[in-house]
């Protein structure tokens, strides 16, 4: 603090290579650190709490609410004796097969509309735009509804089936995705598409071999933002998949938490930590593609 | 064209016009029509299924789809069409179709009671009203199983007759019988007396149809040893279109609600969906039972998403001005720690917060409040402070990611032209920055204000909707939002009566809202734009 004196002059002549006073330091930035501080930890005392919940020994919630008072795996291995991993299979192998078809169909429309000229071009993508405006949860009577009957012909396809709730978040496989790959395909020149057919490439190819290729961290966007959304879907998923074997992570964690007792919570914490694990390692290191497709118009 | 020839006729200007690659036999035409045949196979199996159950607008559906996707994928014409109709069958099923069946079933009165057609009705209401026939024969019986399903043999005259819930009393020349009583039937075990002891209550409640016809009555038994023919007490008179029931001589006439009524008002119970017009859409506003828990919710709703916007943004907002400085270190290690409640998926956040606001239990009262006993999620008040809070949480990281991206994209020379010019800190930050930051950030906010007005998650999760309304006699509470409401009402959770009319008028009363809001967001942020 005796620099403090010294300090105006310096502020109206600020270098960067030269030592600031604490004064001067803590106005210009120190303050910033203080509060980088305060946020850091209001958002990481949740996740440091599950964290400390997973290990400790007492199953229960009323156990666990000092932070790290006892370690014990006996979460973890808890696990085993339910059908979390169960559901973690079934969230993984729906998330990724609703992914892999959404970006393979949304980008198949989109090369469609930015490559060919045909009549009704415009008014379907107007239509397309105007029915992605109806988000598919609003329908859910009529979604449960119409599996009702599907499942009466071919019980597949019906409730209580993977394979339908599958089928049912691609019906929304179009719509945004179109139009995020829509806006990029148009950046690709057209002369390459025309160099390749010149070459003798069949439409097929210059979309497979050619257009896709040069898509791909879009792609890898839309197939990330599509698993996220049928990864954490709650509405859907807990209507059409009925019986305890079929459920997702979503629908079988909500019943351990929802219930009463609360005597599931160190299963929960345990559940969560293992499964979110990968998924926020992923994010971090994805950080600059997810944030590249959220200001493209996608929100979680 | 041979199929070695194909590859070298494709290649080369010199290829003639009219050679179109659907007629080309190579590689890839082999895998098209594997892929077509698959889909073909599958489809054409759907559809007989559908069309031996007699679900014609299955079928129908499944052979509009197959025409259409065969026609496209072996004409030289519908080029374009190759690439929409994988994308557009899933889109035109699950979504557009949905659509409409929404707005078709909020004109009805579909639900508990008027499930399904008025044959289905006739057929339930015969069923449901059947005693016994004063008099009638009785039957030497037997009880079959088939695997786990249970049937009846009964010995009329010489022939045994066997049938089961499902399937009508059919002739069985094969069985053998041994002093009045049947010892063996062919595809089904007899079962022992043992046996049905143990199995009591079902064989009391198994209703064997005497023929595909519901007036026809059905075979049931009290012991197991004896079947008797059980009528309806109603009769269905298909010309008068009318239900008499046969022992106080009542007849009962269809109304225009879809049930039978009689002259003196009494109806039978189970009745059959028909068109009401907009007879939901005046419940959700002016019958008190609905209208008044919709008008707090619908207030709510609104209040949420805009203060969930709001207060996400500001935080977001804030932190990143804070730490949008170059000269800070560790700059990237704290983002990374920021977003992780944006990393940690979202819906764990809502029950993880589930258990942290536990009133007795839970982290916040015992650890961080030292031990207060604050009722966070059952009362109407803090439930709603709570879910604000949470959302706060979760949301405040992309909000925080967009900032920073938009402060980030702010060109620099402007700042440093108008601090030449003069201006201070807080006057560039007023008229520059957030200016240019509104603008970028102005169609996101309004995508995250129609996200969470649907924010089904966070309030199922977190509250499921509690404290309920004490007055309400609908199943809502002081945290349900529109669409939280919709799921209690359509009855799907098991908490109420099934209401599918109700439910999917107020999902399109919902759609109206958010389009809207869409509508003038689109005019408005096409309009900052101009501006700018």
């Amino acid at each position: 603090m005796s620099t403090l004196t010294s300090a105006p002059a310096r502020t109206t002549a600020p270098a960067p290579t030269r030592r600031m006073s604490f004064g001067t330091w803590f106005a210009e930035l120190g303050w910033r650190y203080a509060v980088g501080l305060v946020a850091i930890v209001y958002s990481a005392f949740p996740i440091v709490y599950v964290i400390s919940s997973s290990v400790s020994r007492s199953g229960s919630l009323s156990g666990s609410a000092r932070l790290f008072t006892s370690f014990s795996g006996d979460n973890y291995a808890a696990l085993g004796g339910t059908r979390f991993w169960q559901w973690t299979v079934n969230t993984l192998v729906i998330a990724s097969i609703t992914a892999v078809a959404t970006v393979i169909m949304g980008a198949a429309a989109a090369y469609a509309f930015s490559r060919f000229r045909f009549r009704g071009r415009r008014t379907a993508l107007t239509s397309l735009l105007v029915i992605q405006m109806f988000p598919q949860l609003l329908a859910f009577v009529a979604v449960f509804l119409l599996l009702l009957s599907l499942g009466e012909v071919v019980p597949a396809l019906g409730l209580n089936s993977r394979l339908a709730l599958i089928m049912v978040y691609l019906g929304g496989a179009l719509g945004v995705n179109t139009f995020l790959m829509y806006g990029f395909l148009n950046t690709i020149p057209k002369e390459i598409d025309e160099a390749a057919k010149i070459d003798g490439a069949s439409h097929a190819q210059i979309f497979w071999t050619i257009i896709l290729r040069l898509v791909a961290p879009i792609l890898a966007v839309v197939a990330l933002l599509s698993f996220i959304s049928s990864f954490s879907d709650f509405l859907l998923a807990k209507l059409i998949l009925q019986s305890e074997e079929n459920w997702t992570l979503a629908v079988g964690m909500f019943q351990w938490v929802s219930d009463q007792t609360n005597a599931n919570w160190g299963l929960f914490t345990a559940g969560a930590v293992v499964s979110a694990i990968p998924v926020v390692l992923l994010f971090l290191f994805l950080q600059k593609y997810i944030v590249g497709g959220l200001t493209a118009g996608s929100v979680k | 064209m041979s199929p070695t020839e194909a590859p070298t006729a494709t290649r080369g200007p010199s290829r003639p016009r009219n050679a179109s690659h659907a007629r080309d036999f190579g590689r890839g035409f082999f895998l098209k029509l594997a892929l077509v045949g698959l889909v073909d196979a599958f489809g054409v199996y759907l559809a007989m299924t559908a069309f031996g159950q007699g679900a014609m607008g299955v079928f129908w559906g499944m052979v509009v789809v197959l025409v259409a996707v065969n026609w496209v994928y072996f004409s030289r014409r519908a080029l374009p069409m190759k690439y929409l109709v994988p994308g557009l069958v899933f889109l035109l099923v699950y979504q557009v179709f949905t659509m409409g069946y929404t707005a078709y079933v909020a004109f009805t009165n579909y639900g508990d009671g008027h499930n399904s057609t008025k044959a289905h009705a006739v057929d339930a209401l015969l069923i449901q009203n059947e005693k016994r026939v004063e008099g009638s024969a009785s039957y030497p019986l037997a009880v079959v199983a088939d695997g786990a399903e249970l049937g009846f043999a009964i010995l009329d005259g010489d022939q045994v007759r066997v049938g089961t819930a499902e399937l009508p009393l059919w002739d069985v020349p094969a069985a053998v019988v041994v002093d009045g009583a049947i010892q063996e039937v062919p595809g089904f075990e007899v079962l022992s007396r043992q046996d049905v002891l143990q199995r009591q209550a079902e064989v009391t409640s198994l209703r064997v149809p005497v023929s595909d016809d519901a007036e026809d009555g059905s075979v049931r038994t009290q012991d197991a040893r004896q079947g008797f023919v059980y009528r309806s007490i109603l009769e269905f008179d298909e010309a008068s279109d009318t239900m008499t029931n046969v022992e106080t001589g009542v007849t009962y006439t269809p109304n225009d609600r879809g049930q039978f009524e009689a002259a003196d008002g009494s109806r039978l119970q189970v009745g059959w969906r028909v068109n009401v017009g907009l007879e939901n859409f005046t419940t959700a506003f002016s019958d008190s039972r609905y209208a008044t828990p919709f008008l707090k919710v619908l207030v709510w709703t609104f209040a949420f998403a805009i203060l969930s916007v709001a207060i996400t943004f500001f935080v977001g907002l804030f932190l990143a001005t804070v730490l949008n400085d170059d000269r800070l270190w560790f700059r990237r290690v704290m983002r990374s720690l920021l977003i992780l409640p944006y990393a940690f998926p979202a819906f764990m956040s809502f029950l993880l917060w589930r258990g942290m606001l536990n009133k007795d239990h839970g982290f916040i009262n015992n650890v961080l409040l030292g031990g207060v006993g604050i009722n966070w999620l059952s009362d109407p008040w803090l439930s709603k402070i709570a879910v604000l809070g949470v959302q706060l949480w979760v949301g405040f990281p992309y909000m925080f990611l967009i900032c920073t991206g938009a402060l980030q994209a702010i060109p620099k020379d402007v700042l440093e032209a108008a601090r030449i010019d003069g201006a201070g800190k807080l006057r560039i930050w007023r008229s520059i920055t957030l200016p240019l930051l509104l603008v970028a950030v102005a169609p996101l906010l309004i995508s995250s204000f129609a996200f969470n007005f649907n924010n089904f998650n966070i309030i199922e999760m977190l509250t499921e909707g509690n404290p309920r309304f004490a007055d309400a006699s609908v199943p809502v509470g002081a945290t349900d939002i529109l669409i939280t409401m919709v799921y209690s009402i359509s009855g799907l959770d098991g908490a109420a009566a099934k209401n599918y009319g109700l439910a999917s008028a107020l999902s399109i009363v919902i759609f109206l809202v958010v389009a809207t809001i869409s509508v003038i967001s689109f005019r408005r942020t096409r309009a900052l734009e101009e501006i700018h």
